[in-house]
């Protein structure tokens, strides 16, 4: 029952978020707590990333924030389907906010990765891409091929209102990335990126 | 609703120079009757952006990213949102993240709706428990200066801090039936 599924999907998520990273790396990003946080790190360590070790659902309200006070960055929210569920209403708020320059990139693997593989509400019949259609996020799409990284990447560069992808991701086990435990450091470093101070 | 609700005392402008003069560049809320006036003046104001939520903790994530965009935010809401908050306030504690919000009473005050009053007599320990100072007003004369203080608390000492607005100063809610 909450054994992995057989899933049509293929993307190896390392390998995407390497690529997704090679394309935008002026991006500012926001990964969610899990999976998607291993992956940015495993990706390259840089100051621009916010590294997330708890708030889960918060990631794509706290890439809204960073996204209105940063109009002209590429803000990244990199996040799992478990993470994104848990804030679904976040959507309805980033489609009424409308940001020009926000991307939320969904590694969907259809489980709850960190937890024992059990099995989330996109292998039981919730489409996140359908969910942000539905909240006013008429840029929505699945990835079903590696390839498609590209796509984001334009989507990224291009500004041109808040996008959700729903990558499908293989739902296997990868070698966990542990990047720092010190919030504040993270905090601290992000904002000296944008030459912003300590308080 | 009573005129109470929605007249514009003069407490609620000067929330909203003060939150003008202190930089404040987002404003997330949730609505509430004695917030309308500071979200109505902030949908206005050309430099601030006023973020409709769906739950409360969506602003403390909001007000998170601000600041790591270098702005300054304040999450509006009442007393019942505060619990919906509670586990996304480990964000600020985690990360050491300046945050102010302005929180008005219910089910402390003329409460008819008796719904109200569990999260509301558990408002202040809830904050409290999660790292935030806890200030309150009652008198319109001194609204100004209490969320004045505020802002210097959290935006230049980096705390993390609570304004509670007494039900006591918004009014009663009069509910008449049609």
């Amino acid at each position: 029952m909450n054994q992995p599924t057989a899933s049509a999907a293929n993307i190896d998520r390392r390998e995407f978020v390497a690529q997704l990273m090679k394309h935008c790396p002026n991006a500012l990003v926001i990964p969610g707590l899990g999976s998607s946080n291993y992956d940015l790190f495993a990706a390259g360590d840089r100051p621009e990333n916010f590294y997330m070790w708890g708030a889960m659902g918060g990631a794509a309200s706290i890439g809204l924030g960073l996204a209105l006070a940063q109009p002209s960055r590429e803000v990244i929210v990199l996040t799992g389907d478990g993470e994104m569920l848990m804030g679904m209403g976040s959507l309805a708020t980033i489609g009424a906010a409308q940001p020009k320059n926000l991307t939320i990139v969904i590694l969907d693997n259809g489980h709850f990765g960190e937890t024992g593989m059990q099995r989330s509400h996109t292998s039981l019949g919730t489409d996140l891409v359908s969910v942000a259609k539905g909240c006013n996020i008429t840029h929505a799409s699945h990835l079903t091929e590696l390839e498609q990284v590209s796509d984001v990447a334009r989507a990224v560069s291009a500004k041109s209102g808040p996008t959700v992808f729903q990558v499908k991701v293989k739902a296997d086990d990868v070698p966990r990335a542990l990047p720092t435990r010190d919030g504040v450091f993270v905090k601290n470093r992000f904002r000296a990126a944008l030459g912003f101070e300590p308080v | 609703m009573s005129d109470n609700d929605t007249a514009v005392a003069g407490w609620k402008e000067s929330i909203y120079q003060v939150l003008k003069r202190g930089n404040v560049k987002q404003v997330a809320y949730v609505p509430d009757a004695g917030h309308a006036h500071v979200i109505n003046r902030s949908h206005d104001d050309p430099d601030m952006n006023a973020v409709v939520l769906t739950t409360e903790e969506e602003g403390v994530a909001l007000g998170c990213g601000a600041w790591l965009g270098g702005q300054r935010s304040v999450l509006l809401m009442q007393s019942s949102g505060v619990g919906n908050c509670v586990n996304m306030f480990s964000l600020l504690h985690s990360c050491r993240i300046p945050f102010l919000t302005l929180i008005t009473m219910r089910g402390e005050f003329a409460e008819f709706n008796a719904w109200q009053t569990p999260m509301s007599q558990a408002t202040e320990g809830v904050l409290k428990a999660m790292g935030f100072r806890v200030v309150r007003v009652t008198h319109p004369d001194e609204v100004e200066e209490v969320v004045d203080a505020a802002l210097d608390s959290a935006f230049v000492a980096g705390e993390q801090i609570a304004v509670l607005i007494s039900q006591r100063l918004i009014g009663r809610k009069k509910w008449i039936k049609d």
